[in-house]
C-alpha cells in the first residue's frame, strides 16, 4: 500500500464553488473559469501515490498550485473535492481531534519563509510540536538538542531566530519539524528563499539525512535542478492539474508535452545525465564468426575508421583500426587478432556525463559503455552534444 | 421641518436607563466589584511610604523599561516633585482609579478584541460601536454612570471604562489579525487546538500592539479625570476641578502639571514594556 494515496483532489477557492465545478467538467480553462464565476482554480483532479521512504518532488510555475497541493495534504486546506488517504485512511473524513494527532505524530511541514515563531529561542522552536503535545520538559529539550544537532545547529539552542542567517533559520524549521519524527515532510519550497550555495549545501544535507532517516518527504519547488538532484519522482504541474509523473530520467527524456519540455529546456544535463543518456548503438563485429573483411565493409559502409570487437555474447574483447584491418586483409591473413588492441576506454552506464567529457576530450576512439562485460553502447562526440543539446540523437549517432 | 414631529430619542433613552434600573443587582455587584479594586489599589498604594515608593518605581523601570538612565531619572524626579507639592495622596487616588479603570478595560477588552479578530461579522458589527464611544463626548458617559452607581469614585471608573476601552479591543483585534499566516499555519501544522495556538503564537505574536492599545487606554483613562471629578471622583482631578471653580490658576496649574508628570511616567513605562525585545 502506498503511503498517501491521492485520489481526484481538487481546490477551488472562492464563492461559487459549484458553478466552478461545472465548468471544470465540462473543460474549462483555469482563466475561462476565474473570468466566469470569480473562482480561482488551486488544485484540479489531481491523483498520484507516494510510496513510503520516497522523496517525491512536486515542481511547477508559481501559481501552479503546488502550495494548495501540499496544504491538501494535512487539510491546511479543506478540499472541495477528492480524497487524501494516509496509510489507507481518509484525511477528510477525520475529526479535528484525529486530524490534530496525525498532525502531531505522522506528519511535519517546513515552510518557505521558515514560519518561526520570531518570540522563541531556538530550541523553544524545534520544541514546540512536542510541547504542544504535552512532552514534558527535559525529555523535549533532549529531542530538540539530538535534531538540532542533526542539522548542524549544536549551541544555538539559545539564539532567537532573528539572530541566524537564512539558512540557519531554515535549518531550525526543519529541525522543528524532524524533533517530532514524523513518518512524512511536507516541504513547500524549504530552499527557496536560500542563496544558491546554501541552497546545494541544504540539499545534500537533505539527502545525507534521508539516506538514515528513511522519511516519505513530500517536497516543492519551482526549480527544476533541484528537483532533479533530490527527487525520487517528480510531479509537473500546470495550472493546478498534474501534467506528468515520472523519474528524473523520463521527466527528462521523456517530457510528456509541450510544457514540461519547456522545463526541461533550461536545465544543465551535463549534471543529471549518465552514460546511458548519451551513448548510441554500436558497430561491431564478432570475432568468433567474422574476419577481416565483414570487419573492413562494416567501416566502410558506418563511414568509421575503428570498430568495436565482441564475441558472441558481445563481451568486449577490443577495438580494431581500420587501416591495421586493410594490411590484414592485403596480406591474407584471416584472424583479426593480430591487430586487436584490448586496451579501450570504458564507462559504465552510470557513469556521469561530467566525466565522459574529460575522457572524450583525450580520446581518439570512442568510448565504450560497458556493463557486466557486455558493450552496450558507445560515445561519440556527435551523440555527447546532441544528447546535451536536447537534440534528438539517432541510433547511428548522426542529429536529425 | 415642524412637518415631522421631533423624534423622542431622549425619552426613548431615559426610558432605557429607567428600564436598566430594574437589573439593580447587577449594577450593584459591578459596583462591589469596583469598590473592592479601587480599595485595593488605594490601600496598598498608600501604604507603601514615599521615598519607597519612588525608589522601587525608579528601579522598576529602569529595568523593565530597556536600562534608560533618563527614564529612570525623570520617574525619580518627578514622583519626588509630586510628592514636593503635597500631592502625593491625590496622586495615589488618581492612579487607582486610572489603574483599575485599565483593569477592567483589559479584562474585558482584550477578550472582546480576540473574539473580534475571529470572527468577520463581528468586527464589522464592532468596529463602528467603537466609534461611536471614542467621539462621543466623553462627558455624556457620566449620565448613565451617575444614575447606576450614583457619584463618587465607582462612576468615574465606570465612565472611564467605558471611554478608554476601545483602543485596547481595536488594538486586540489587529495585532492578532497581523500575525503573519506563515506563523499560524506553522502552529496548526504542527497539531495545535485553537487554545494553544492562541496562547503560544497569537498572542505573544500581537504582543506589542496590545500593549500599545493599552497604553492608549492608559492615557485616555487619565485624561477621564478632570472630567470624572465632576461626579465626586477625588484625586489630582478633583484638585483642577476645584481650583478652575475657585479661580486659582496656580493650584489648578499644580495639580495639572502632577497629572502630566504621572501621564508621562505610565506612558513610558508600558511603552517599554511593549517594545522591549520578546
Ligand atoms: N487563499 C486563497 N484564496 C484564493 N485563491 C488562492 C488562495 N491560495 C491560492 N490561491 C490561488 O490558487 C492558485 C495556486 O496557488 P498556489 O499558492 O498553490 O501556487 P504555487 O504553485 O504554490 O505558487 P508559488 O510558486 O508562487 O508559491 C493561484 O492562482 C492562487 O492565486
Ligand atoms: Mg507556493
Amino acid at each position: 500500500m502506498s503511503k498517501i494515496n491521492v485520489e481526484g483532489l481538487t481546490k477551488i477557492f472562492g464563492k461559487k464553488t459549484k458553478q466552478a465545478r461545472e465548468l471544470l467538467n465540462e473543460g474549462s480553462s483555469k482563466d475561462e473559469i476565474l473570468q466566469k464565476t470569480g473562482c480561482t482554480v488551486g488544485v484540479n483532479n489531481a491523483s498520484f501515490d507516494v510510496e513510503e521512504g520516497e522523496i517525491f518532488v512536486i515542481m511547477g510555475l508559481s501559481g501552479s498550485g503546488k502550495s494548495t497541493l501540499v496544504r491538501l495534504l494535512n487539510r491546511l486546506i479543506e478540499p472541495t473535492k477528492g480524497s487524501v488517504q494516509l496509510d489507507g485512511k481518509d484525511l477528510a473524513k477525520m475529526d479535528t481531534k484525529t486530524l490534530r494527532e496525525v498532525r502531531r505524530t505522522d506528519m511535519s511541514m517546513v515552510f518557505q519563509k521558515f514560519g518561526l515563531f520570531p518570540f522563541r529561542t531556538v530550541a523553544s522552536n524545534v520544541e514546540y510540536g512536542l510541547e504542544i503535545q504535552g512532552v514534558d520538559r527535559l525529555e523535549r529539550r533532549e529531542k530538540a538538542e539530538k535534531s538540532l544537532e542533526l542539522v548542524g545547529l549544536k549551541g544555538y539552542e539559545d539564539k532567537f531566530p532573528d539572530e541566524l542567517s537564512g539558512g540557519m533559520q531554515q535549518r531550525v524549521g526543519l529541525a522543528r519539524a524532524l524533533a517530532n519524527d514524523p513518518e512524512i515532510l511536507l516541504m513547500d519550497e524549504a530552499f527557496s528563499a536560500l542563496d544558491p550555495l546554501i541552497r546545494k549545501d541544504m540539499q545534500d544535507e537533505l539527502l545525507d539525512l534521508q539516506q538514515t532517516m528513511k522519511k516519505t518527504i513530500i517536497f516543492i519547488t519551482h526549480d527544476l535542478d533541484e528537483a532533479l538532484r533530490i527527487g525520487d519522482r517528480i510531479t509537473i504541474m500546470k495550472d493546478g492539474a498534474i501534467v506528468q509523473i515520472g523519474s528524473p530520467e523520463e521527466i527528462l527524456t521523456n517530457p510528456s508535452n509541450d510544457y514540461v519540455e519547456k522545463f526541461v529546456e533550461d536545465v544543465d544535463r551535463s549534471k543529471v545525465y549518465t552514460a546511458s543518456n548519451v551513448m548510441v548503438r554500436p558497430e561491431t563485429v564478432n570475432i568468433e564468426k567474422e574476419g577481416p573483411r565483414v570487419a573492413l565493409k562494416r567501416m566502410r559502409d558506418a563511414n568509421i575508421s575503428s570498430i568495436y570487437v565482441t564475441n558472441r555474447n558481445r563481451k568486449l574483447l577490443g577495438i580494431v583500426h581500420a587501416d591495421q584491418v586493410s594490411d590484414l586483409v592485403k596480406n591474407n591473413k584471416d584472424d583479426l587478432e593480430e591487430v586487436l588492441e584490448a586496451d579501450v576506454p570504458t564507462v559504465t552506464s552510470e557513469t556521469p556525463v561530467t566525466e565522459i567529457m574529460e575522457m572524450l576530450a583525450t580520446s581518439g576512439v570512442p568510448i565504450a559503455v560497458v556493463d557486466n562485460d557486455r558493450l552496450n553502447g558507445i560515445i561519440i562526440r556527435g551523440s555527447m552534444l546532441a544528447a546535451l543539446t536536447g537534440v534528438e540523437v539517432n541510433e547511428d549517432g548522426s542529429v536529425s | 421641518m415642524d412637518l415631522f414631529p421631533s423624534m423622542p430619542l431622549a425619552q426613548w433613552i431615559d426610558d432605557f436607563v429607567d428600564w436598566l434600573n430594574n437589573a439593580e443587582f447587577i449594577f450593584d455587584g459591578i459596583e462591589a466589584f469596583i469598590s473592592f479594586l479601587l480599595l485595593i489599589l488605594t490601600e496598598s498604594l498608600g501604604v507603601i511610604p514615599e521615598w519607597i515608593f519612588i525608589i522601587a518605581l525608579t528601579v522598576v523601570t529602569f529595568i523593565f523599561g530597556g536600562r534608560k538612565t533618563g527614564l529612570a531619572l525623570f520617574v525619580l524626579i518627578g514622583l519626588f516633585f509630586i510628592d514636593n507639592l503635597n500631592y502625593w495622596d491625590d496622586m495615589i487616588l488618581t492612579l487607582s482609579l486610572v489603574l483599575s479603570a485599565t483593569m477592567i478595560s483589559v479584562l474585558i477588552g482584550v477578550p472582546i478584541g480576540i473574539w473580534m479578530s475571529k470572527n468577520n461579522i463581528l468586527e464589522q458589527i464592532i468596529k463602528p460601536i467603537l466609534d461611536f464611544m471614542q467621539t462621543m463626548p466623553a462627558f455624556v458617559y457620566l449620565i448613565p454612570a451617575v444614575a447606576f452607581f450614583g457619584i463618587g469614585m465607582e462612576p468615574g471608573v465606570v465612565a472611564s471604562v467605558i471611554f478608554a476601552m476601545p483602543p485596547t479591543i481595536r488594538l486586540t483585534n489587529l495585532g492578532i489579525r497581523q500575525v503573519s499566516s506563515e506563523v499560524i499555519e506553522a502552529s496548526d501544522a504542527f497539531g495545535s487546538t485553537a487554545g494553544q495556538k492562541l496562547w503560544k503564537v497569537q498572542l505573544p505574536m500581537a504582543r506589542t500592539t496590545i500593549m500599545a492599545g493599552i497604553n492608549q487606554t492608559i492615557m485616555l483613562a487619565l485624561s477621564m479625570v478632570v472630567i470624572a471629578s465632576m461626579i465626586g471622583a477625588s484625586g489630582l482631578g478633583e484638585q483642577v476641578y476645584y481650583a478652575v471653580g475657585r479661580n486659582q490658576a496656580g493650584q489648578g496649574f499644580e495639580a495639572g502639571i502632577a497629572i502630566v508628570i504621572l501621564a508621562i511616567i505610565l506612558d513610558r513605562i508600558t511603552q517599554s514594556i511593549g517594545s522591549s525585545s520578546r
